[in-house]
């Protein structure tokens, strides 16, 4: 990593990372972006295993994707969570996460779109701090 | 691609499921396969849409539909007039409160604006181990302006007009800390970030600091250069080992990018911060205890005046402020005081995270404006209570809190508003109580914890909340009196007005809050020797009712203790002097001839 | 200075700008109880822990009760310190505190002087309700040469913690455990014995409460008194009577010599003699020590150790072996009085009246606590039988007086006996912080100079600043002395003598804030410090009425030395009078 020196550097560093260089955040690539809530209360579920799965099950099936961890999303009640976005639509959340029904997320939302049950409607705003 | 044109979301979460959701799921398949559309529709279980006042919920997407209160019947009427003839099914659609207008849209419904992640605006968007993912979220955005674009009293005023108070529990001005903070000249002032969230039920400082850790380290930074401090220390406790973890991938990473260190984006300015780990005491998350704690001595608190502002951290001038306090920060400085102070009700500004638990459906996270309603939190975002059970009360603010009832249901939630109704907001815990909890036994259990987590200094606390849970324990088993709830108010009162630091001026809140509340309660159990929510075994007697006993002697054989006697086919007894009331015969028996008094 | 003006009880006073509440009502007269506020004004100790929540009071614009001992005055502050919701307050704090302690007063060693008493009675009360069912937190006691720690009776005033960590910086005790289970304790909850405590008995002489107290050996005295074959002889240190009278009713600073002296005759000592003696026989041996030192310094020996250090203080000499062993070789290797008393009193006496040390007991009258450590000592003994048998305290000896019923007040004086029992002025100053040393002046002078001293008081070397120094000048030689009482003040100067920039040619160190005068043994101060200004007085005036007032001009002295000694630092002096100290440097053993 590079230093930042200033406030020029921090744009340009941001620019690039929301062109979607080395980061995923506003990707606009063909890849299927999985992310796993890894929270305490999420791991204490199971959610290593899920994020292996996926990590491993995506690349065996030659599908492209990015799997990554974030924090907590909220849903204790419904852990292991994640989110799927498929490009160009908007992410799903999945709650009750276990190996079986990762599998059919793969099988059937990720193959062909087909929505499998454990969907969490997203219930909140949140603000966006590009002003 | 899928095969699918269109979805129906039906809401599976617990409230709507005992709506029937199932049944709708059904004649929904029904009314598809007898129209020939399996192929081309399908239909899915979803989780709480966090609307069940209004539930069943049906959504249909792609064309963004909600429709509310669905009762399985509706399944044709869906699918003949909207899937098919693609006409919104009016009388299923949500009336909008003001205009009485059909709405179908849910981005135009209120209930989908009831929570507003500022705090939480990164998390579980973005991995917490990489800087880069919060940097393109506009991190460090706010760092960057504030050091190259605003003095520190700039900066302060900005944070004291946002109307922004700590999120610790105090809910004491922000800004005005800081101000009082930057006034006290010294060489060496310190930025502490209190991260020893303590209450049981909370876990909204550990969630920030898992998800999105950043927002603390920038805040942090922001803090120091306002009040002239360049150091920093995050005081966590160990049971926090993922978000120890992650707070030291993040030192790390802003390091290695210079945005903590010497010489910050190039401007002068120098900060760096370091972890402190607690041992895990509750008292800890005191300001002053908390200090006392980092500087190895004795989690104690000490008398305030002096406050940390003017000797803290060894002696020097220090700020602390707690972790969803700071993590708003970059956000207000973005956005600014305005924005900010135009979201929550009239002291109180902005939005709270709140952890909810207890006996509710969606136990979880949730962060909403100030001045949303118990009711919305409870009965719309948390799904109502478990099992169809009725709503009984609230405790917030922790065991530091008090109980609220059906009654305060619609205050709209702030620090003041809280106060006022005879709880605190305190850091956020929220814990739903159902007709089945016992408010005498929950008292207990709330001063359980403080016993064990008073430090022992004063004597109120010490010994006081002690006496208190003592004779809690007496009324539970009926060894009240009527003269013992007056001691227990007054024992409660004293400790509020005589002890020495927020631990032990609150403890007794939940026994205060529950006796205003819930006094017959309170009654029933001294005075009639019963526990109305059948919770305490002292008072229960399991009586046989002779109408329905057969006397098939399934109960006397299963009965641990020999408690049960009576002939075959005879009406059977159960002698209370043995009973343990272990509630074994109840469940035995298949006549509903053993109930309890 | 700037003032505030603020009311109490309706009464307006001004006073300076950070002065508490407490102190603000205390010059208007108005007395705030309190159970754990302390403070030793002319020693600059305070112990304000806002613990104990009986001093509240109603503070305008505060929602809670303020605690007056620690909270700070403020311009135009409206203070009621006996309303109704105070008093309540006060009586409900009062029973949760008696609740969670013990209701033995019959027979607890602190019945009548105990503050917690005194507050229940103050405050009016008679009942505790809810005692039936209420636990009562309990702890292993602790029995140590010294101190019993009984901590059922602690009540976390922290008095005893702040002695022990902030004014002797020992810090053997401090508190452990959360919630109703705190309680003050060494480390692990161990016995002090394996702790660094030094028996100064300062915790003991602040604890409010029954909590902290001295082991009591008046019924093994009486028994040897008891016992026909024995011979018992008492030996009193100058501290005591100035201060034994207090325990029945005398103005503190009242001489009690020759009724302390009545009274231990009455009570069937066989000989009444005077720790004083040996006082002036310590001046003898250290001064001379000194002095040898002093000339090989001068000569530019490097063997010479300087600065000498006084080694009369128990608490002080076991103070040095825990924290600073490699400075073992600097102090005086001359016996504490108590000790060189012993060993003359078993050899040089026994042989006069005829009697086998082993049928003579010695009793001291100390008021310390450390000397009852310091005479069970294995070096203090020949053959198992110790050189000093029983050491009690002043307070231990007013109780016995009682027991006896012996009207102190109306005893005549009486001498003490010969030869054991005469002393100069010297030896009664040892009593107070800062006398030992200008005991040893007066000595040492004229020894130096072969002078007469024309000034014997050296007034430069009196007074209550923890860390005092004075030059001397001994005929064109410019001796310079520190003083240090309160082992934190000694670390002090340990520091810089370790650090080898002490510039000090002597030190003189006690234990206790005060001196002897203020030991863990004497009557309690109850947090007046104004009595230990008393009793110091009082042992400057005893000094002044002496006919002699040098040590080496008392005659018992000089006929003890041609008798039996020979002269000061002899061999057979070194072989009685002198002994050599031990690293005793604490590891941390966890003894279960």
């Amino acid at each position: 990593m590079s230093k930042i020196n200033s406030i020029a550097d921090l744009k340009k560093k941001r620019d690039e990372l929301q062109g979607g260089l080395g980061s995923r955040v506003n990707d606009t690539s063909n890849a299927v972006h999985v992310k796993v809530a890894m929270a305490t209360c999420g791991i204490a579920s199971g959610a290593k295993n899920v994020m292996e799965f996926f990590s491993e099950q995506l690349e065996r099936r030659n599908i492209a994707a990015v799997v990554t961890q974030t924090g907590c999303m909220g849903y204790c009640y419904a852990e292991p969570t994640i989110e799927v976005k498929l490009p160009g639509q908007d992410p799903v959340v999945f709650g009750f996460v276990d190996l079986k029904r990762a599998d059919q997320i793969i099988e059937k939302y990720v193959k062909t779109g087909e929505l499998v049950d454990g969907i969490i409607p997203v219930n909140y705003q949140t603000i966006d701090l590009n002003v | 691609m899928s095969k699918y044109s269109t979805h129906l979301l039906v809401c599976g979460g617990t409230s709507c499921h005992s709506s029937e959701s199932d049944a709708i799921v059904c004649n929904l398949r029904d009314e598809l396969e007898a129209k020939g559309l399996m192929d081309s529709v399908q239909v899915i279980l979803t989780g709480c849409f966090g609307f069940c006042e209004k539930g069943p919920i049906v959504k249909v997407m792609p064309d963004n539909t909600v429709y509310v209160q669905v009762k399985p019947e509706d399944a044709q009427a869906i699918v003949e007039e909207h899937i098919i003839k693609g006409r919104k099914v009016t009388r299923l659609l949500l009336k909008d409160p003001v205009s009485k207008e059909p709405v179908s849209d849910p981005n135009k419904m209120d209930f989908f604006k009831k929570q507003l992640r500022i705090v939480l605006r990164n998390c579980g968007f973005i991995n917490p181990e990489n800087i880069d993912e919060y940097i393109a979220r506009e991190g460090y955005k706010a760092l960057g302006k504030v050091l190259t674009e605003m003095t520190s009293e700039q900066v302060i005023k900005e944070v004291k007009d946002s109307g922004q108070r700590g999120r610790g529990g105090a809910g004491f001005s922000t800004g005005l800390k800081w101000e009082l903070a930057r006034k006290n000249q010294s060489d060496e002032k310190y930025v502490v970030c209190n991260a020893d969230e303590g209450d049981p039920g909370a876990f909204m400082d550990r969630s920030v600091l898992e998800g999105d850790p950043h927002s603390v380290l920038e805040a942090m930074v922001i803090c120091g250069y306002s009040i002239g401090a360049s150091n920093g220390l995050i005081y966590i406790r160990a049971e926090y080992p993922l978000a120890i973890e992650r707070l030291k991938i993040a030192i790390k990473q802003a390091r290695e990018y210079g945005l903590l260190g010497k010489n910050i984006l190039g401007t002068g300015f120098n900060f760096d911060i370091t972890l402190r780990y607690g041992a895990g005491a509750f008292v800890c998350g005191e300001e002053t205890a908390l200090i006392h704690s980092m500087e190895g001595l004795r989690g104690e608190p000490t008398v305030k005046p002096p406050f940390p502002a003017e000797s803290g951290y060894r002696n020097h001038p220090t700020n602390v402020n707690n972790v969803e306090t700071f993590a708003a920060i970059p956000a207000i400085i973005l956005k600014g005081a305005k924005w900010f102070s135009s979201i929550g009700t009239g002291k109180s500004k902005g939005t709270k995270v709140f952890a909810l638990a207890g006996k509710i459906n969606n136990v979880g996270l949730i962060e909403v404006p100030m001045g949303t309603t118990l009711r919305e939190v409870i009965f719309e975002i948390g799904g109502g209570i478990r099992n169809g059970k009725k709503f009984k009360g609230i405790q917030t603010g922790g065991p530091s809190g008090g109980c609220l009832s059906e009654k305060h249901l619609d205050i709209p939630i702030d620090f003041d508003n809280l106060i006022a109704a005879g709880s605190i907001m305190g850091s956020g815990a929220m814990i739903i109580l159902d007709e089945d909890d016992c408010m005498v036994s929950m008292a207990k259990f709330f001063l359980q914890f403080t016993v064990e987590e008073s430090c022992g200094k004063c004597a109120p606390c010490r010994i006081g909340n002690k006496r208190l849970h003592e004779l809690l324990g007496q009324i539970c088993e009926g060894k009240g009196s009527i003269e013992d709830l007056d001691r227990l108010r007054n024992m409660s009162v004293v400790i509020k007005d005589t002890a020495l630091c927020g631990l032990g001026q609150t403890s007794p809140n939940p026994v205060l809050s529950m006796m205003d509340n819930y006094y017959d309660e309170y009654v029933a159990h001294v005075k009639d020797k019963k526990c109305p929510a059948g919770q305490c075994k002292s008072l229960m007697e399991y009586v046989v009712n002779p109408e329905n006993c057969v006397g098939c002697t399934a109960c006397a054989r299963v009965c641990p203790v020999n408690a049960i006697s009576g002939e075959r086919k005879e009406v059977h007894h159960i002698d209370p002097s043995i009973c343990i009331k272990c509630g074994a015969c109840m469940e035995k028996c298949k006549f509903d001839a053993i109930f309890i008094r | 200075m700037e003032t505030i003006k603020l009311t109490i009880d309706n009464k307006e006073i001004d006073v300076p700008k950070g002065t508490t509440i407490y102190k603000a009502a205390k010059e208007l007269g108005i007395d705030i109880p309190t159970l754990c506020y302390m403070e030793l004004h002319d020693m600059n100790i305070e112990n304000k822990p806002a613990g104990c929540r009986i001093c509240v009071a109603e503070v305008s614009g505060r929602r809670t009760l303020a605690p007056t001992c620690s909270t700070k005055c403020e311009p135009g502050m409206v203070v009621k310190t006996h309303t109704p919701r105070v008093l309540n307050a006060r009586r409900t704090v009062m029973e949760f505190i008696l609740s969670d302690h013990p209701k033995d007063c019959l027979v607890c060693s602190k019945s009548g002087t105990c503050e917690l008493q005194a507050m229940a009675h103050r405050l009016g009360i008679k009942d505790i309700p809810g005692a039936e069912y209420a636990a009562v937190s309990t702890y292993r006691k602790d029995t140590s040469p010294s101190i019993i720690r009984d901590l059922d009776k602690c009540i976390m005033c922290r008095r005893c913690e702040m002695m022990c960590n902030e004014v002797q910086t020992v810090g053997a005790i401090s508190a452990v455990n959360r919630g109703f289970m705190a309680t003050v304790a060494p480390a692990f909850e161990q016995n002090l014995e394996y702790s660094t405590c030094t028996y100064c008995g300062q915790c003991v002489s602040v604890c409010p409460t029954g909590a902290l107290t001295e082991v009591n050996h008046v019924p093994q005295v009486l028994r040897a008194l008891v016992d026909p074959t024995k011979t018992v002889v008492v030996q009193t240190a100058p501290a005591v009577r100035a201060a034994l009278g207090e325990e029945f009713g005398l103005a503190p600073g009242t001489l009690v010599t020759g009724k302390m002296t009545a009274a231990l005759r009455a009570l069937g000592f066989d000989y009444v003699f005077d720790t004083d003696f040996a006082a002036d026989l310590t001046i003898m041996e250290e001064g001379t020590e000194l002095l040898d030192r002093l000339s090989r310094h001068l000569k530019g020996d490097k063997t010479a150790k300087m600065p000498i250090l006084t080694s009369c203080c128990p608490g002080w000499v076991n103070f040095f072996e825990e924290y600073f062993p490699d400075l073992k070789d600097v102090p005086s290797t001359a016996k504490s009085p108590q000790q060189m008393f012993g060993a003359i009193a078993k050899t040089y006496f026994a042989d006069k009246i005829g009697i086998n040390r082993k049928d003579m007991v010695v009793v001291s009258i100390m008021p310390c606590l450390a000397k009852k450590y310091e005479c069970q000592r294995n070096e203090f003994s020949v053959d198992g039988n110790p050189d000093v048998d029983f050491s009690i305290s002043t307070r231990e000896l007013a109780s016995f007086i009682k027991q006896a019923n012996i009207d102190l007040n109306t005893l005549h004086d009486e001498d003490f006996d010969a030869p054991l029992g005469e002393s100069t002025g010297a030896g009664v100053i040892f009593g107070t912080t800062g006398g030992v040393i200008e005991a040893a002046c007066r000595t040492a002078y004229e020894l130096y100079t072969g002078k007469k001293l024309k000034r014997l008081e050296f007034t430069e070397l009196r007074g209550m600043e923890g860390v005092r120094s004075a030059t001397i000048d001994f005929d064109g030689l410019p001796l310079n002395i520190g003083i240090a009482h309160g082992l934190g003040n000694a670390r002090k100067l340990l520091d810089d003598v370790r650090a080898g920039k002490s510039q000090f040619h002597a030190i003189e160190v006690m234990a206790c804030p005060g001196g002897c005068i203020g030991g863990g043994g004497q009557p309690l101060h109850h947090g007046n410090s104004e009595i230990i200004m008393a009793r110091a007085a009082a042992i400057y005036t005893e000094d002044r009425k002496k006919p002699l007032r040098k040590s080496h001009e008392n005659p018992f002295i000089i006929k003890l030395y041609n008798e039996f000694l020979g002269k000061p630092g002899s061999e057979k002096a070194h072989h009685l009078l002198h002994t050599h100290y031990f690293d005793k440097k604490k590891k941390i053993i966890i003894k279960k």
